[in-house]
């Protein structure tokens, strides 16, 4: 069967399950938008490139398949790099296809040519740009297999506009041998020695904590995780990047660790004389000062990247493998050994319950009279189902979602993690709501980060994608504005943003989506009512939230986890 | 990369914070920009590079890396170079399992005196005059990274006008 080079792309896509692509046209990348008329894949159209990256990104993290985006070139390929690196951060599994210029203008700094596999080379796991027609298969299925096996990430596909129009003769790679990845080896098992080790030292840790990252939920790790701590007994903390991995109600669930975790979760991991990190990085947000982090404990760390094994901190069994296989390989070692799999912790627990106590999440209730925009995360978490999808942009909004969203279920967490992309919140609760329409789709959004990619609402609504955006108006960019109040002596330096420039109700009627105010606290439940009540449209609404509100706790950037900062209110408790 | 690579931070080849990796790539564009873009932007230092096709030129090239581990512990730069699809295998070799070699091209100026003793000097280090001008003469000298570093600093007396070394290639040595 001849096909064109664009026919071929498709078919390509068709062949790897492709259901759903976000995207939008141009010059060189306009011949593969002919077929995609006659393809069972359903395209979205965005307003900007950025958002075809964050909805590929959302859909790929409820999903757990690969987010698939496709862009022109030039200007089209760059608006996708912000995405490609956020993906990158978070390990999360992307296929973009970028349109080039002819291969014979490559080089010439023809109209809308830009070297993209050369920007994005250190922000993909890897990128192809293909010349010659008769690869585009092969390229095809190699670029959804690493962006899918071991450590997941993104890829890019650069596709020339004559490849686009040259015939080939159509083929489909049947294995992977045939796919021409001779330094392409993704790792699966744990050395069974090494988890021996590992078994050993659970059994004789007294004060352990289970450390889990959002390897867990890339390796579909949940239940086996589940399983470990219940046999084991061990604390869980739950990352930025894994909350949902264990659920947040579990008694055994002691919350985020980090910059802005909860006060046991942190202090829990820094006397811990055990930390079993499963697909975590010791990212300088959860270590702090990295000398004083955990001083005491030995450190069991399990990776699919070997690179990251002893990257931070060394690791006393370092595990390089997938963390499913791994824990499962773990709980067989358990099974078959003779002697208890764990200490007695129940002097571990007694400290860990007087921490919770002393310390809870904490805020004033009653302070002002405002709206706390804590107070709304916990309404809209009442009010919601709890397998409810919630995703947010990145600053104070996002810890608050984090910290007081109750995460049960895995993958109903969408945020941006390692590189803390502002705007990332409407298009990729949009992308998520297309990969899980039988789901509520909340998004908690900053106004700053709104305001970056509002514009993909009208996507939003053109494609009726009825996602729910609820911003936590301050009219700042409020962790900026908390980090200059709390160390650059309350100078602040453009931060402020207004609560009505621009008016978020009419904006929101703009792209035709429903607009609704909640300016008191009286509102917040009525509104946050309305909005669930919709669901042939996008919601977005605007809570005029207290400016003055500041995320706790907070560990200072380069301090001491010892050194955590609690709500002035529970200063006088004993540490 | 600077041609006089004993002027280099780091001073003389050899030194133990110096690791060679042996790295066998995919022969395919972009490969050496990989390479060289993922010592940059984790801020490993390269002392010194080679890249050149193996018996298996339609596939595979041979990236010898001279590597500074006082930037980064050796196994991390491992590990990451490792993680790049196109490369295949990488070889640790330490300096002293390893047989090295480099080439030296020089070109000194001579006046009528000078001209035996530079030739002279090269025929004790079994190097070759390569061209020879009216008043310069260029030479050519391989060898192990520290007999070139001899020469080249016994070279020193005369006025260098350029100086090129190629940077090391090596292999394992064998077992007796």
């Amino acid at each position: 069967m001849q096909l064109t080079g664009a026919q071929a792309l498709i078919k390509s896509l068709e062949m790897q399950g492709v259901d759903v692509m976000f995207g939008l046209p141009g010059g060189a990348i306009l011949p593969v938008y002919d077929p995609i008329i006659d393809s069972s894949i359903r395209h979205i159209l965005v307003r900007h490139e950025q958002g075809a990256g964050h909805m590929a990104e959302g859909y790929a993290m409820v999903t757990g398949k690969p987010g698939v985006a496709m862009v022109t070139s030039g200007p089209g390929a760059t608006n996708i790099v912000t995405p490609l690196a956020n993906a990158y951060m978070d390990s999360t599994p992307l296929v973009v296809v970028s349109g080039q210029v002819a291969t014979g203008s490559i080089g010439t700094d023809a109209f809308q040519e830009c070297d993209i596999t050369g920007v994005t080379m250190g922000i993909t796991k890897h990128n192809w740009l293909i010349k010659d027609v008769d690869d585009i298969p092969r390229v095809v299925a190699a670029a959804f297999h690493v962006a899918t096996t071991g450590q997941p990430g993104p890829v890019l596909i650069d596709f020339p506009k004559d490849i686009a129009n040259a015939t080939m003769e159509w083929y489909w790679p049947t294995s992977v041998d045939e796919l021409d990845l001779p330094g392409y080896h993704p790792l699966t098992v744990g050395d069974p020695e090494l988890v021996r080790q590992a078994a050993g030292l659970i059994a004789g840790a007294h004060r352990p904590v289970l450390y889990v990252g959002g390897g867990v939920l890339k390796a579909r790790a949940a239940g086996a995780l589940r399983a470990l701590a219940e046999r084991t007994g061990i604390p869980v903390v739950t990352t930025l990047m894994a909350r949902g991995a264990f659920p947040d109600s579990h008694p055994q669930c002691l919350g985020m660790p980090g910059m802005h975790g909860h006060y046991t979760a942190v202090t829990a991991m820094q006397r811990s004389d055990l930390l079993i990190s499963l697909g975590a990085r010791f990212d300088d947000r959860v270590t702090g000062k990295v000398s004083a982090f955990a001083p005491d404990a030995k450190i069991i760390h399990v990776d699919i990247d070997p690179a990251e094994l002893g990257k931070v901190r060394t690791a006393d069994v370092g595990i390089a493998g997938d963390c499913k296989l791994v824990v499962e390989e773990l709980l067989s070692a358990m099974d078959a050994s003779q002697e208890p799999v764990a200490q007695d912790l129940e002097a571990w627990w007694k400290q860990i319950h007087i921490w919770q106590e002393r310390f809870p999440l904490y805020y004033d209730h009653a302070d002002g009279g405002a709206i706390k925009p804590q107070m709304v995360v916990e309404q809209l978490r009442d009010a919601a189902p709890s397998d409810a999808i919630v995703v947010s942009g990145v600053g104070q909004h996002q810890m608050w979602a984090s910290q007081y969203w109750r995460f049960d279920h895995p993958y109903t967490w969408v945020n941006s993690g390692g590189a803390g992309t502002m705007g990332f919140a409407v298009p990729a609760s949009i992308g998520a709501k297309v990969g899980r329409p039988d789901r509520m789709v909340w998004a908690i959004d900053g106004d700053g980060c709104f305001q970056m990619t509002a514009q993909e609402l009208v996507t939003a609504t053109a494609e009726q994608i009825p996602v729910k955006i609820a911003i936590l108006n301050n009219a700042y960019l409020g962790m900026v504005r908390q980090w200059q109040e709390m160390f650059y002596e309350e100078r602040y330096s453009e931060v402020y943003l207004s609560p009505d420039l621009p008016d978020y109700v009419k904006w929101a009627e703009a792209m035709g989506c429903v607009g609704i105010r909640a300016e008191s606290p009286e509102d917040v439940g009525p509104a946050i009512e309305k909005a669930n009540s919709i669901d042939d449209r996008p919601v977005v609404v605007d809570f005029r939230t207290d400016a003055f509100e500041k995320v706790y706790p907070m560990v200072a950037a380069g301090q001491s986890n010892d050194d955590i900062v609690v709500h002035p209110d529970q200063e006088a408790q004993a540490r | 990369m600077s041609p006089t690579l004993s002027a280099l931070p780091g001073g003389k080849t050899g030194t133990p914070r110096h690791h060679i990796l042996s790295v066998l790539v995919e022969n395919k564009a972009g490969v050496l920009s990989r390479v060289a873009g993922l010592f940059s932007r984790r801020g490993f230092n390269i002392y010194s590079l080679a890249v050149a096709p193996t018996d298996d030129n339609e596939h595979f090239s041979r990236i010898t890396i001279v590597v500074d581990v006082e930037s980064a512990p050796l196994e991390q730069v491992i590990m990451q170079l490792d993680k790049l699809v196109n490369v295949v295998s990488i070889g640790e070799l330490a300096p002293s399992e390893a047989v090295e070699r480099e080439l030296l091209l020089v070109t000194v100026e001579v006046g009528p005196t000078e001209r035996s003793q530079v030739i002279q000097l090269v025929g004790v280090f079994g190097g070759e005059v390569v061209s020879v001008g009216a008043d310069r003469i260029t030479v050519m000298l391989a060898g192990r990274p520290e007999k070139i570093d001899d020469f080249e600093g016994l070279l020193e007396q005369y006025t260098v006008v350029e100086l090129q070394r190629t940077g090391r290639v090596a292999l394992p040595k064998l077992d007796r």
